[in-house]
């Protein structure tokens, strides 16, 4: 079970507490993750990706075990301890006023 | 007794007032979409339980929220959770994309950017919400950057009406301040098919076929801040308005200049008269006297604030030119907020009520017309959008 964290605007979206828990098949990658966050809950489709592009929306960012991921290719396998549910991948957003 | 519904949109949520005709004690719900950009929000004319809402975000982009039980619950259509992955797209409500399909969208491909050079069309976020006024399932959505969407399955999909940006000028738009947003959208009641729309830098569009084909109505406007002062695009149109029983007869405030045309935009003429300013955002029409209209001068331009500290609105019974100031209820000194351009409203009561709201969480309401004003609210977040209805 793959665990992610996403900010709290996007989870009172998805109407979801705490982390959101994914089986995903296949290798474990940044986009394999997102696809399954988005098929759980496609209110959250174009929310942290562009509907068409699929890239990252420029305020978010991709980290895990302590390392940004943000700029990696989507393909990228996260790391084992993502895969295994020891830690978390999470989407973090940026810190701004206003 | 009737009621009626004040729908507000603001920098950090949306609120729904609600009142019986009296129109002296308001109930608020809200906020709804904690702490996201409400740009608007409104009610269908077909089934005021339906409710269409522009929810955004610099970090998460753009989401419609619609309710059908006239705000008290919301749902993003199509959004759910999906227990099995597969299966049918769903969440398609936020998904704005413009048409670049060979037929009709590919020479849609850059507008002019604030350095004068071409720059591709981005969708930032959804202006305006304009519900069709006899299918609560049809919608218009007005967006930035400036084309126009259409949903006919209650905002579960969004196709692009391409023929706005595929007149011809589209390389010719290009941003205000504000960003280059298609902020107004006004339909015939008499007329379906016919629809008039404004963008800021661009100026105003009338389609007479349903949206498929688009022509620019700025016959008549005169703007100095452009290098030819009557080129037919380029104008910074802020806000239009119309009287359903004479849709020929539109108002336009311009970012200078209030305006009026008697043929749906062929032709405009200025009527500011003697107001003490004209610019401004806002503009509307008494929902009886199709001769009344409203505006809120403003000092520009950078101040952006009402002239002197006094929050004024400026009411003309001769459709312009001849203006009063309504003052009674209003701040006359040390008041220094905006009123943008969604943000003003009237009801259909008899007398009509007046309603606006303020960059400083003001939504001021007149249950006489703009006689006599009082505040609803004193200290929400910045009103950016101000729709008011009469509820059966």
């Amino acid at each position: 079970m793959i665990r992610v964290a996403i900010p709290a605007h996007l989870r009172t979206l998805a109407r979801v507490e705490g982390e959101v828990q994914l089986e995903v098949e296949g290798t474990v990658t940044i986009q394999s993750v997102l696809d399954a966050l988005e098929a759980r809950y496609p209110v959250l489709r174009g929310t942290i990706r562009d509907h068409v592009t699929k890239e990252r929306r420029a305020f978010l960012r991709y980290f895990a075990c302590q390392e940004d991921l943000s700029l990696e290719p989507p393909d990228t396998p996260l790391p084992e301890a993502v895969v295994s549910g020891k830690e978390p991948f999470l989407v973090i957003g940026a810190i701004a006023g206003g | 007794m009737s009621k009626v519904r004040v729908l507000v949109g603001t920098r950090k949520g949306a609120f729904v007032l609600t009142s019986d005709a009296k129109r002296k004690s308001w109930e608020v719900s809200g906020p709804h979409f904690t702490g996201w950009e409400i740009y608007h929000l409104k009610g269908s004319p077909a089934d005021p339980n339906r409710i269409y809402a522009s929810q955004t975000s610099g970090w998460f982009g753009q989401v419609i929220q619609v309710s059908h039980d006239g705000g008290k619950s919301w749902e993003a259509p199509g959004g759910g959770i999906k227990m099995i992955p597969g299966g049918m797209p769903q969440g398609e409500s936020n998904r704005f994309v413009y048409d670049t399909s060979p037929e009709t969208g590919k020479p849609l491909t850059t507008h002019q950017w604030y350095d004068g050079t071409q720059h591709p069309w981005e969708f930032k976020r959804v202006w305006h919400l304009e519900p069709s006024p006899g299918d609560p399932e049809t919608v218009y959505a007005g967006v930035e950057d400036a084309a126009i969407f259409r949903s006919t399955d209650g905002a579960k999909t969004w196709q692009e009406l391409s023929g706005l940006r595929g007149h011809g000028t589209g390389p010719k738009w290009q941003p205000g301040a504000g960003g280059m947003c298609l902020h107004t959208i006004v339909i015939d009641p008499k007329n379906p098919k016919r629809m008039y729309i404004a963008i800021s830098a661009a100026g105003a569009f009338r389609t007479d076929d349903g949206g498929a084909t688009w022509k620019p109505i700025n016959h008549g406007l005169r703007s100095e801040y452009i290098p030819d002062p009557k080129a037919e695009i380029g104008h910074c149109v802020h806000r239009i308005a119309m009287h359903p029983s004479r849709p020929d007869t539109l108002f336009m405030q311009k970012h200078w200049d209030v305006m009026r045309s008697d043929n749906a935009g062929d032709l405009w003429r200025e009527v500011s008269g003697n107001l003490p300013t004209d610019f401004g955002f806002v503009i509307d029409v008494h929902a009886h006297e199709p001769e009344t209209i409203y505006v809120v001068p403003i000092k520009s331009d950078s101040e952006h604030f009402p002239l002197e500290g006094k929050l004024r609105v400026y009411r003309s019974r001769t459709g312009g030119n001849e203006w009063e100031a309504l003052t009674k209820g209003l701040p006359q000194e040390n008041c220094y907020v905006n009123v943008l351009r969604d943000a003003m409203s009237v009801d259909t009561c008899d007398p009509c009520g007046v309603y606006f709201g303020t960059t400083g969480g003001q939504v001021y309401a007149s249950a006489d017309a703009g006689d006599n004003w009082a505040p609803i609210v004193r200290d929400l977040p910045a009103v950016l959008s101000v729709e008011a209805q009469v509820l059966p």
